[in-house]
C-alpha cells in the first residue's frame, strides 16, 4: 500500500507485542504490524474488541514498549526516548483521566501548566476551546458532574490546550450520544483541516468512513491498510436491500438471513434488511432471499469490513441459535403490557422526567432514545420500581407499580448499564445467587440455571470469576441472570455500550428471538442503527417525549441528502435540535 | 527540555491540583484533621493510665484523735475522695458500686499503735486489677505521712518505721499524658503520612487518570514531589495540633528543644510518606493499599513502638521486629525530647536511623514509579 512521500508523523515497522495472562499463557496482542500515518492525515484504527487498538496507541505514546519492531513517532524512537514523544503528542485514553473533583476550568488549567503554554497562548486557546466544545457555561462545574458527552469533550479540550503535532484518541465516541458524537467529529475534522495529524481508534465502523487512512485489526493481526475506499470496495456488488415477505418483521427476516451460509452480514434498515452476500450480484442466492426481492445498494465501509473478516475466517459467529420459547403467546399479541401515563419525576426543582407517556404491547421491542441526561435511566428506574414516581400512572402486566412494587417486579427483568454482577463470584455462583434472589429453589432453580447456561453458551466459563469474563460474555451473563425467573418484560439500559459490531449483532439476535417468543423488551441505546431493531421508539430530550413511532415514521422527520433516505441518526439529530428550538442542521453531516 | 521554570510550573500545578483534591475530599480532611483531634481527646481524656480521686469509704471504729488524724491524711491526699461509713457492713455494700476501696480502722487501733503493731485494713475492689494495684500503692502515702507525723510529735516512740520515698524521674507525677502525648504525635503522623498517601497514587491508577497525565511533559519525579507536598503540609498541621494540645491542654513539659522536636517530626513524616507512597505505587489498588498501610504502619505504631506498651517487657523475638519499625525510633525520640531533654546520644542516633529510612524509601519509590503501563 502507498506510503506518504514526506516523512510520516508516525510509523510502525514489523511491531510485535505480547502479554502474559494471569493463567501464564502468552497472548499476541500485536502481530507484525506495519503502518504509517502522514503529516496532516486523519487516520483510524478499527477492529473488534481485543483487536489490539489500545495496545497500538500505548506503544505510540511510549507507555508500553514493543517486543520487536520499530515504533517511531515524529521521528523519535519510542523505545529510546518516550519522554520526548510524551512532551509533543496529545493522547486521550479511553477512560480519560479527568479529575472529577476539579472544575472544568481547573482541569484545563492543570493541563495548560503541564504543557507549559504561555499566558497569552492560553487565553487565545481557551477561548477557542470553549467555543469549540460548548463548555463555556460550565467552567465552574465539577468535571464529575458533567454528562458523558461533556466529559468526553472536556477530555479532548484538555489534550488540546496546546496545539499538538499529533493527536491520538482511543475510542473517543464510546458511550456518547449521537448529538455529542457529531459535535466531537466536527471538532476533530476542524483540527485536521488546520493541519493536525490525528489517529483515532474506533469500533464504530461508520466513523472510519470519514478518515483518509485506516488500519483494520483483528486479534492482533492486520487485515487491511489504506484508504477506507479500499475496504469498502471489498463489498462492491455484494450489498443488497431486501424486502421482508408480507407480514414478517424486518428483524425476524434479518435473523433468518443471517442463518444462511452465503450471507456474510445482515442488519435491519428502514423496514428492510441490508445484507452482504458472499457472491457478487448474479451469483447463487440463498433460499430465504429467493422468496423476496432484493435490490443492489451502494456498499459502505462496514460491509467491506464484514467481508474482510469473513475472508479472515472469523466474521460471522454462530449467533444464530434461538432462545427457546418461554411462554406461549396465544392471542395476547395485542394486549398492552407496559402502560406509562404522564409520568413525572422531580429532583428538587429539576424535572428529570416531564409527563412521559407510552405503551408497549406484548412481544414488542420498544426503544428509548435520547441524548445523555434526557431522562432515560430515570424513567427506567421508575418502571422497575427502584425510584418512586412524582406523578403519573405506571402499569406493568396489569399491576400498578406505584402501589405494588414487589409484585410488579416479579414480571420484569432488569439489566443495568454496568451489568450488576458480582465480580468475585464465578459465573455459576452469580447465576445461583440471582436465582435465589428471585425466589427460585430446588429442582426449579437447577432447571433454570441449566437453561441459562445452555442458552447463553456459558458452559466453558462456569468456574471463572465474572470480573474476568470477556466483555461480550459479561453482557450475556447479565442477561441470563435477568431472565432466570421467566420475566414477561425485560428492561435493558444501554446494553451494547462499548460492544463491538459482532457482540452487538449477537446481542440483537437474542433480543429478536426473545421478542418473537413473547417477551416484551424496552431498551435504551446511543446507537441509532440499533433503533432499527425496535418496533417502535420514543425520542426523549430534557425529560420530554419529542417523537414516538416506528423507525420508518421517525426517519420521516429528516430528509436525507439528495438521493439518499435519511438515516436514523439524521432523524434523531433533527428531532432533538428541533425540540431545542435550534434549526435542524444539515443531515448526513455525521458521516463523510 | 530540563529547564527549571517549566519544571517548577508543572510541580506547582500538580501540587495545586493535589491540594484541591485534599480540600474537597471529606475523607482526607476527616483523616487529616478530625482524626488527630479525636485521638488527642480520646487519649487525653478518655484513656488515662492514672488513678486519681479514688473514692474510698472509711470505717473508723476506733474514733480516737489518732484515727481521725489518719482519716485526715487520706482526706488531704489528692488521690482519694473520702466518704465516711458507719459500719463495715455499709462500707461493703458501698464497695459494690459507689466506692473503689474501703479503709477500715479497727477499734483497738490506738491501743495497738502504742504497742507498735497498729493495723489498718484496706479493701480494694479487684475488678480492675491495674487500678487496684495502683490504689494499694497510693494508700501507702497517707499512712506513711501520718505515721511520720505521729513519730515526730510523740517523743516516746523513738524508732519510727523506715519511710521509703519514691521519686519518679522525668515524669514526677507519674502522669500518663506525659508519655502519651509524644507517642500521639507519632501515631497521627503515621496515619496522615502512610495511610492517606497509600491511597493517592493507587487512586490515580484506578481512575485511569495517570494514563493521560503521563503523556505530558511531566516527569515521574515531579509527580511524586507533588504528591508529597500537600500531605506533608497536612501532617504538619496534625503535628501542630498535637503540640498545642500537649502544651495547653495537658501541660506536658517540653524539656528538649522545639527545633529538634520539629525536625524529628518532619523526618518521621517523610518516612511515613515514603512508606505510603511506596505501597501506593506498588499495589495500584486503593483497597489493598489501605489495608497494607494499616497492617504495616498504623498497628505496629500503636502496639510495637513503645507508645502504649513497654518494649522491654516483650519477648525477644518481637523486640527484634521492633528494630525494623520506624515508629519505634520516632517514639523514643519524641519521648526523650519531651521528657528528658536534648540527650545527644539518643536524639542523634534515632534521628540518623529515621533519616536513613526516609532516604531509602524515597529512592525506592522513585525507582518504582515508571511512566509505563503493563
Amino acid at each position: 500500500m502507498t506510503t506518504p512521500a514526506s516523512s510520516p508523523a508516525l510509523r510502525l515497522d514489523a511491531v510485535c507485542k505480547s502479554f502474559c495472562r494471569e493463567t501464564g499463557e502468552s497472548v499476541l496482542a500485536l502481530d507484525n504490524i506495519s503502518f504509517s500515518v502522514g503529516k496532516g492525515e486523519l487516520a483510524a484504527l478499527v477492529g473488534p474488541d481485543g483487536a489490539g487498538k489500545t495496545t497500538l496507541l500505548r506503544l505510540l505514546t511510549g507507555l508500553m514498549k514493543s517486543d520487536r519492531g520499530i515504533v517511531s513517532v515524529l521521528e523519535i524512537d519510542a523505545a529510546k526516548d518516550p519522554q520526548a514523544i510524551q512532551s509533543r503528542v496529545a493522547y486521550m485514553p479511553q477512560k480519560f483521566g479527568l479529575y472529577d473533583d476539579l472544575t472544568v476550568q481547573e482541569n484545563l488549567d492543570l493541563y495548560a501548566d503541564l504543557h507549559g503554554i504561555t499566558a497569552e497562548e492560553k487565553r487565545r486557546q481557551f477561548a477557542d476551546l470553549m467555543e469549540m466544545t460548548g463548555l463555556d457555561p460550565f467552567q465552574k462545574r465539577l468535571a464529575g458532574k458533567l454528562s458523558g458527552g461533556m466529559k468526553q469533550k472536556l477530555g479532548l479540550a484538555c489534550t488540546l490546550v496546546r496545539t499538538p503535532e499529533l493527536l491520538l484518541l482511543d475510542e473517543p465516541t464510546v458511550g456518547v450520544d449521537p448529538l455529542s458524537r457529531r459535535e466531537l467529529w466536527e471538532i476533530i475534522r476542524r483540527l485536521v483541516k488546520d493541519g493536525m495529524t490525528v489517529l483515532m481508534s474506533s469500533s464504530f465502523l461508520d466513523e472510519a468512513e470519514g478518515c483518509e487512512r485506516v488500519l483494520v485489526l483483528n486479534e492482533g493481526k492486520e487485515l487491511a491498510e489504506g484508504p477506507p475506499a479500499e475496504v469498502r470496495n471489498m463489498a462492491l456488488g455484494r450489498t443488497f436491500l431486501a424486502q421482508p415477505p408480507q407480514g414478517m418483521k424486518a428483524r425476524d427476516f434479518q435473523a433468518q438471513l443471517l442463518a444462511e451460509p452465503d450471507v456474510i452480514d445482515a442488519v435491519p434498515e428502514g423496514g428492510q434488511v441490508r445484507l452482504v452476500s458472499q457472491a457478487r450480484s448474479g451469483g447463487s442466492q440463498s433460499t430465504t432471499l429467493a422468496r423476496t426481492t432484493a435490490r443492489a445498494t451502494p456498499a459502505r465501509f462496514e460491509d467491506g469490513f464484514m467481508v474482510l473478516l469473513d475472508q479472515a475466517g472469523g466474521a460471522k459467529q454462530t449467533y444464530t441459535e434461538a432462545v427457546q420459547p418461554e411462554k406461549p403467546l396465544g392471542d395476547s399479541r395485542h394486549e398492552s403490557v407496559v402502560e406509562v401515563r404522564n409520568l413525572v419525576r422531580h429532583f428538587g426543582k429539576f424535572v428529570a422526567v416531564d409527563h412521559v407517556s407510552f405503551s408497549v404491547k406484548r412481544g414488542e421491542i420498544f426503544g428509548l432514545l435520547g441524548p445523555n441526561g434526557a431522562g432515560k435511566t430515570t424513567t427506567f428506574r421508575m418502571l422497575c420500581g427502584l425510584l418512586p414516581a412524582s406523578e403519573g400512572t405506571l402499569t406493568i402486566a396489569g399491576t400498578d407499580v406505584r402501589r405494588n412494587r414487589a409484585s410488579a417486579r416479579q414480571h420484569l427483568g432488569y439489566v443495568a448499564q454496568k451489568f450488576s454482577l458480582y465480580g468475585q463470584l464465578t459465573v455459576g455462583e452469580n447465576l445461583d445467587f440471582f436465582a435465589r434472589a428471585y425466589g427460585l429453589g430446588g429442582e426449579k432453580k437447577r432447571e433454570r440455571i441449566a437453561w441459562a447456561i445452555s442458552q447463553f453458551k456459558l458452559e466453558p466459563f462456569i468456574l471463572l470469576p465474572s470480573a474476568q469474563l470477556p466483555g461480550g460474555y459479561k453482557q450475556r451473563l447479565a442477561m441470563a441472570a435477568a431472565l432466570l425467573h421467566r420475566p414477561e418484560i425485560l428492561f435493558l439500559d444501554e446494553p451494547t455500550s462499548g460492544a463491538d459490531p459482532f457482540a452487538r449483532r449477537e446481542f440483537w439476535q437474542r433480543i429478536t428471538s426473545l421478542a418473537a417468543h413473547g417477551v416484551t423488551v424496552i431498551v435504551t441505546t446511543h446507537l441509532m442503527a440499533e433503533a432499527e431493531y425496535c418496533d417502535r421508539a420514543a425520542i426523549l430530550d430534557n425529560g420530554k417525549v419529542l417523537a414516538q413511532g416506528t423507525p420508518a415514521e421517525l426517519r420521516a422527520h429528516a430528509s436525507g441528502p439528495a438521493g439518499h433516505s435519511a438515516t436514523m441518526e439524521d432523524a434523531f439529530i433533527a428531532i432533538v435540535l428541533e425540540g431545542r428550538g435550534k434549526p435542524a442542521a444539515k443531515p448526513g453531516a455525521a458521516q463523510s | 527540555m530540563n529547564n527549571w521554570p517549566a519544571k517548577w510550573r508543572r510541580i506547582r500545578a500538580l501540587t495545586l491540583k493535589e491540594t484541591r483534591q485534599v480540600l474537597r475530599d471529606p475523607s482526607s480532611i476527616a483523616i487529616g484533621i478530625v482524626f488527630p483531634l479525636m485521638m488527642i481527646l480520646l487519649f487525653g481524656y478518655g484513656l488515662s493510665l492514672d488513678v486519681s480521686r479514688v473514692s474510698v469509704a472509711v470505717v473508723d471504729e476506733d474514733a480516737s484523735t489518732d484515727s481521725a488524724a489518719l482519716v485526715g491524711a487520706f482526706r488531704l491526699s489528692p488521690y482519694f475522695r473520702v466518704t465516711v461509713a458507719d459500719s463495715m457492713a455499709e462500707a461493703k455494700r458501698m464497695l459494690d458500686r459507689k466506692v473503689d476501696g474501703v479503709l477500715s480502722i479497727p477499734s483497738d487501733f490506738t491501743r495497738r499503735w502504742h504497742l507498735g503493731e497498729a493495723e489498718v485494713q484496706i479493701l480494694v475492689n479487684g475488678m480492675d486489677a491495674n487500678e487496684a494495684r495502683i490504689m494499694q500503692a497510693y494508700a501507702q502515702g497517707p499512712i506513711a505521712q501520718w505515721s511520720a507525723a505521729r513519730a515526730g510529735s510523740d517523743a516516746l516512740i523513738s524508732a519510727g518505721p523506715v519511710i521509703v520515698t519514691d521519686r519518679m524521674w522525668f515524669n514526677e507525677n507519674n502522669n500518663s499524658h506525659y508519655f502519651l502525648v509524644p507517642g500521639l504525635i507519632v501515631l497521627v503522623m503515621t496515619i496522615i503520612g502512610a495511610f492517606l498517601t497509600a491511597m493517592v497514587v493507587a487512586r490515580e491508577w484506578e481512575r485511569g487518570t495517570l494514563e493521560a497525565l503521563f503523556v505530558t511533559p511531566v516527569r515521574a519525579g515531579e509527580f511524586l514531589v507533588s504528591k508529597l507536598l500537600p500531605y506533608f503540609g497536612l501532617g504538619m498541621i496534625g503535628f501542630l495540633l498535637c503540640l498545642t494540645a500537649g502544651q495547653f491542654l495537658f501541660h506536658v513539659p517540653l524539656r528538649g528543644s522545639l527545633f529538634l522536636l520539629c525536625l524529628a517530626s518532619m523526618i518521621y513524616l517523610m518516612v511515613a510518606l515514603g512508606i505510603g507512597l511506596l505501597i501506593s505505587t506498588l499495589v495500584k489498588s486503593q483497597f489493598l493499599a489501605s489495608q497494607l498501610a494499616m497492617l504495616l504502619t498504623f498497628l505496629p505504631a500503636m502496639m510495637l513502638s513503645g507508645f502504649l506498651y513497654d518494649l522491654r517487657s516483650m519477648p525477644a523475638f518481637i523486640q527484634g521486629i521492633t528494630y525494623a519499625l520506624p515508629a519505634r525510633y520516632a517514639v523514643a525520640l519524641m519521648q526523650t525530647l519531651y521528657l528528658a531533654g536534648n540527650v545527644g546520644s539518643v536524639v542523634w542516633l534515632n534521628l540518623g536511623v529515621l533519616a536513613a529510612m526516609a532516604t531509602v524509601l524515597m529512592v525506592l519509590t522513585r525507582l518504582a514509579t515508571r511512566k509505563q503501563l503493563s
